[in-house]
């Protein structure tokens, strides 16, 4: 008899899901960290793995919650600054019972109300709490809209190439269909409207229903922020042909240029006025993980739910419920991130000098990593917009892509493991993203340590000239 | 006399008139009228004049159809009573809220245990570990641990993502813990540590099921976890009944015989879920029983879902706790282990940190190939938080006797533990004084599930405004004293007999005035609708 679970009983969407962000070439890294080889991880938008320090404010209120017993101490105050106890009894009372209890499935309610609050401020748009749902981070978040959403697999989900793979995965999981839509890497991976038609035509041909369109503004892997005229393309777009709009925004913090700064797809949407802002269906996902608070470990995030109706959004909290409650320190932490100190605080100094040395850094970063890509000759790397990543387009000589049929892996996974094996540093192959048909990249972080970066860059322009060289025969290089 | 008489006719038109004002429920009523199954309601593109995209016709049908009862309607008739009360006090017979409805034991005054704060809160700040000023709020045996803890994660970073199933030290660390409470060895690269027990349910749900022809085996009554998952990911329910009459009881005919009666109908069974202790019967189950257990999954090839997050809740000093791994292990099949998943959670025992969404699974018996399914799929949420791991890995290897925090550990834990036991006992003891109610003793978890057997004429009362006859009973209860329970009807029961959840966790201090109110309800009701 077969074992009760085995590889041939397996659910079938189990088997095709794939997540390239913790696969082979990470398994293969942690193998050789294990071996003892020096290894940096790029892998993954992991700030705080890198060196990143926490910033203050939140880690002094999160310790005075977990042990309330300090906050009965009289010399309390000599040891943390005013505003964090205060903040702490704040965040408390709101709860019920502490960070050991349950909290309301959809989060607690008066962090939602902080959370609509920053909507508020950030868009110009009131935002309502009831509409806002605390999550064990944005990807569980976009996991449980995902599962509202697909049907079966004649439902089909818009997603761009190349893309954050929770995306692609989670939409095989759940059985449904990826309609891909191109970014254009010659336009600074911008929207590609005509593409967008296109592949819309091409499912509907195929007898699949379109239901919604995701995009990642910053985009992850590829840093672009959407300018307002795209945002506006896209609204209308999803109108015309009656798509929900998933707008994942955990980047918004991050930003590296001033051409184009974030503008949730929100405020665009209520701009626009009119029926569309009435109609279109919308939902938001922000994060703790990300920004220049870094603090993934946390498990914090939420989503915004625009135009959906009250009996839908009433299943949407019943499924949250089966999983109770997110956690409370993730939902304390997002409640600091959206209402951070104020001037005139007494943390209010330390935390804009943390903030912006993080992002400063961050900027800067950004551009010694593309300046490096481009001053190798086979490598053209987008500026990094956005986000915390950059995408290179590595052009592979043919015999490299030879070399990599035979050894049976894909080409870029090829570069990849070679470039692990030669420099420790573990990075992810373009293919987890999804790219065009023979154009080769890979994902790198921009986070190693700014002091670290020139060693970083130096070491994978002397793997990549020696690669070149080994496989270079003149025959030209893969297409684009 | 006349004053009596009117009295009562006051209550009767209490009774029938709360629930008329709050009983027909236009988001969820007990049974779902939603239809499941098919795509109801087309999508069509082009243009506004089409319905909106996710809408409650073209929303995926299995959310239509899976349920929750512990956060359903009798939870929100709660809540919104809950408004009313601020807004009018004075508005109702009662001032406050009795929440007996949902495990949540810090929400009703249940302090933490504070040596697992000590160690969490210098995790989280560990500057304090660094400063003698600081240092000094905590006892040395939680600064040491805490130091221990900081040095298996990279950076002393609790704010980065770590592996997929967690920390490696604190699964070493658990691994410790459960060879300690087993004599079996735990290997760490079995344990996934993920945000509270519901997680992981879902993750093993999702890879056995195909198609609504694979089934689950629950138990009835059952934690709702169980169905709502099974709903969700589109398999079939196939219910096994726990025997109230032996303390409920699992007998191995009754899973022989629903076995049976799945696959005749089509259902290839892949699991088996079992709740020990049980929730909501709170029955702790005899090694004996745990073998023909183990034997029945052998037998039959199933995977044994073994949820133990009550582990630490045992209050009968006739029974004791035995997990599913050890007695496996003593059956020494050695390569031929059945495929077991062990469930724990930081949410109960003693410990009762709900909002912090920790716990683990614990997977043996499984090939290589499953488990790195296992793992991706766990890798979409990248990692559980660390501030969970970290209490779990505190939870399976508490401080020792000799370490400086263990007296006082000791004696929270001891007060926490009998004081559940003595309230169990009262509220036990309270419900079997009540006319037609039985009701098994809890011998673990924290729960009490009592039998009522209602009148014909309640069960009328019921039907007349379209409610299931336990969920009516409920929702008088509700009104007429504040007292929140979920009625049987949400975990599943014997067709035709009717229970209701009433958790064991309000504070000692508050029992007393919720049996009494309990008791007067349970005499008005039963004057009211007595044959």
């Amino acid at each position: 008899m077969s074992k009760p679970l085995d590889y041939e009983n397996l659910n079938e969407n189990v088997k095709k899901c794939q997540y390239a962000v913790r696969g082979e070439l990470y398994l293969r890294a942690s193998e050789l960290q294990k071996e003892g080889k020096k290894i940096i991880f790029t892998n993954v938008g992991n700030p705080h793995a890198l060196g990143q320090k926490p910033l203050t404010f939140p880690r002094q209120v999160i310790a005075l919650c977990q042990a309330p017993f300090l906050l009965d101490d009289p010399n309390v105050g000599l040891v943390f600054p005013s505003d964090t106890i205060a903040r702490a009894k704040h965040y408390l009372s709101l709860t019920s019972g502490g960070l050991g209890a349950y909290s309301d499935s959809r989060g607690v309610p008066g962090i939602r109300k902080e959370v609509a609050e920053f909507i508020e401020r950030r868009d110009g748009y009131p935002s309502d709490p009831e509409l806002i749902f605390l999550t064990d981070g944005a990807s569980k978040g976009v996991m449980q809209i995902l599962n509202a959403t697909i049907r079966g697999d004649r439902d089909g989900i818009l997603v761009p190439v190349p893309q954050y793979p929770l995306y692609s995965a989670t939409i095989s999981l759940l059985g449904g269909s990826l309609i891909p839509y191109y970014l254009e890497e010659t336009a600074n991976w911008g929207l590609d409207i005509v593409n967008l038609r296109q592949s819309v035509a091409q499912a509907r041909s195929q007898g699949i229903t379109v239901r919604a369109m995701v995009i990642i503004n910053p985009g992850n892997p590829t840093g672009q922020c959407l300018s307002i005229a795209n945002l506006k393309e896209v609204l209308q777009f999803c109108y015309q042909n009656n798509l929900v709009l998933l707008g994942d925004e955990v980047y918004q913090q991050n930003i590296y240029q001033d051409e184009r700064p974030f503008i949730s797809a929100r405020k665009v949407l209520m701009d626009m006025g009119g029926p569309i802002s009435k109609e279109l269906q919308l939902v938001s996902f922000h994060t703790v993980s990300k920004g220049y608070w870094g603090e993934c470990g946390q498990r914090g995030g939420y989503f915004e739910m625009t135009n959906i109706s009250p009996k839908t959004v009433e299943e949407i909290y019943k499924v949250a419920s089966i999983s109770l409650s997110p956690n409370v320190p993730g939902q304390i932490f997002l409640g600091l991130m959206v209402n951070p100190p104020k001037p005139g605080d007494i943390s209010y100094e330390r935390f804009v000098r943390e903030s912006k040395g993080i992002l400063e850094s961050l900027r800067k970063r950004a551009q010694i990593m593309t300046d490096g890509f481009n001053s190798c000759r086979n490598v053209v790397c987008n500026f990094t917009e956005g986000a915390m990543y950059s995408f290179p387009q590595i052009r592979l000589p043919p015999k490299a892509i030879e070399a990599a049929k035979k050894a049976g892996k894909v080409p870029d996974v090829f570069y990849c493991l070679k470039l692990l094996e030669a420099t420790g540093i573990s990075t992810v192959p373009g293919s987890g993203f999804g790219q065009k048909d023979g154009v080769f990249h890979l994902r790198t972080t921009i986070l190693p340590a700014e002091e670290d970066m020139p060693a970083i860059m130096a070491s994978f322009k002397k793997f990549n000239d020696e690669f070149m060289e080994q496989y270079e025969d003149y025959r030209g290089y893969s297409r684009m | 006399m006349r004053r009596f008489l009117a009295h009562n006719a006051r209550r009767r038109n209490n009774f029938t008139n709360c629930v008329l004002q709050h009983g027909t429920f236009p988001l969820r009523i007990w049974t779902s009228t939603s239809s499941p199954g098919h795509f109801s309601g087309s999508v069509t593109s082009g243009g506004s004049a089409s319905a909106p995209p996710l809408t409650l016709d073209t929303i995926n049908p299995k959310v239509l159809k899976c349920e929750y009862a512990v956060l359903g309607e009798t939870f929100i008739l709660a809540q919104r009573l809950q408004q009313k009360l601020k807004e009018n006090p004075g508005s109702n017979p009662f001032n406050e809220l009795l929440y007996c409805n949902l495990g949540n034991p810090h929400s009703l005054g249940q302090q933490p245990i504070t040596f697992f704060r000590e160690v969490l809160a210098l995790c989280d700040h560990p500057t304090m570990l660094d400063r003698a000023e600081t240092r000094g709020y905590f006892s040395a045996d939680a600064v040491e641990r805490a130091f221990q803890i900081l040095n298996q994660i990279p950076e002393r970073a609790t704010g980065a993502y770590s592996h997929t199933q967690g920390i490696k030290g604190l699964r070493d660390t658990i691994a410790s813990g459960i060879e300690a409470r087993d004599g079996y060895p735990a290997d760490p690269n079995d344990i996934f540590l993920i945000d509270g027990a519901s997680p992981a349910v879902h993750i093993i749900i999702q890879l056995l099921i195909r198609s609504e022809k694979d089934g689950i085996l629950c138990p009835i009554p059952q934690y709702p976890l169980y169905s709502g998952s099974v709903a969700l990911h589109g398999g079939s329910l196939v219910p096994y009944y726990l025997d109230e009459e032996t303390g409920w009881g699992l007998e191995i005919s009754e899973l022989k015989n629903q076995l049976e009666t799945a696959k005749s109908k089509g259902i290839t069974v892949r699991a088996l879920v079992v709740i020990n202790p049980g929730n909501p019967t709170g029955q702790v189950l005899a090694e004996s029983n745990q073998r023909e257990i183990v034997d029945f999954c052998k037998n039959e090839g199933l995977v044994l879902l073994a949820d133990e997050v009550y582990q630490e809740n045992v209050y009968v000093p006739d029974k004791k706790f035995h997990s599913f791994k050890k007695v496996s292990q003593s059956m020494k099949y050695g390569e031929e282990d059945i495929p077991l998943v062990s469930l724990q959670s930081i949410s109960k025992g003693y410990y009762g940190e709900c909002g912090r969404r920790g716990g683990y699974m614990e997977v043996t018996g499984f090939s290589s190939e499953i488990r790195e399914q296992i793992y991706k799929v766990a890798s979409l949420d990248t990692c559980s938080n660390i501030s969970g791991q970290i209490l779990a890995s505190l939870v399976m290897n508490p401080p020792k006797v000799g370490d400086e925090s263990y007296e006082s550990f000791s004696a929270e834990k001891e007060a926490i533990l009998s004081s559940l036991a003595r309230r169990a006992k009262t509220l036990e003891d309270a419900l079997n004084s009540l006319e037609g109610v039985t009701c098994n003793r809890a011998e673990g978890a924290m729960y009490l599930f009592p039998r009522i057997e209602l009148p014909k004429k309640a069960i009328e009362a019921a039907k007349a405004v379209n409610t299931a006859p336990d969920a009516f009973y409920a929702r008088c209860l509700l009104h007429a004293t504040g007292i929140v329970v979920i009625p049987g009807c949400g975990f599943g029961q014997v067709p035709g007999q009717w229970h209701f959840r009433c958790t064991i966790l309000p504070q000692e201090d508050k029992i007393p005035v919720i049996v009494s109110r309990l008791t007067e309800f349970h005499k008005a009701f039963m004057d009211e609708f007595r044959d």
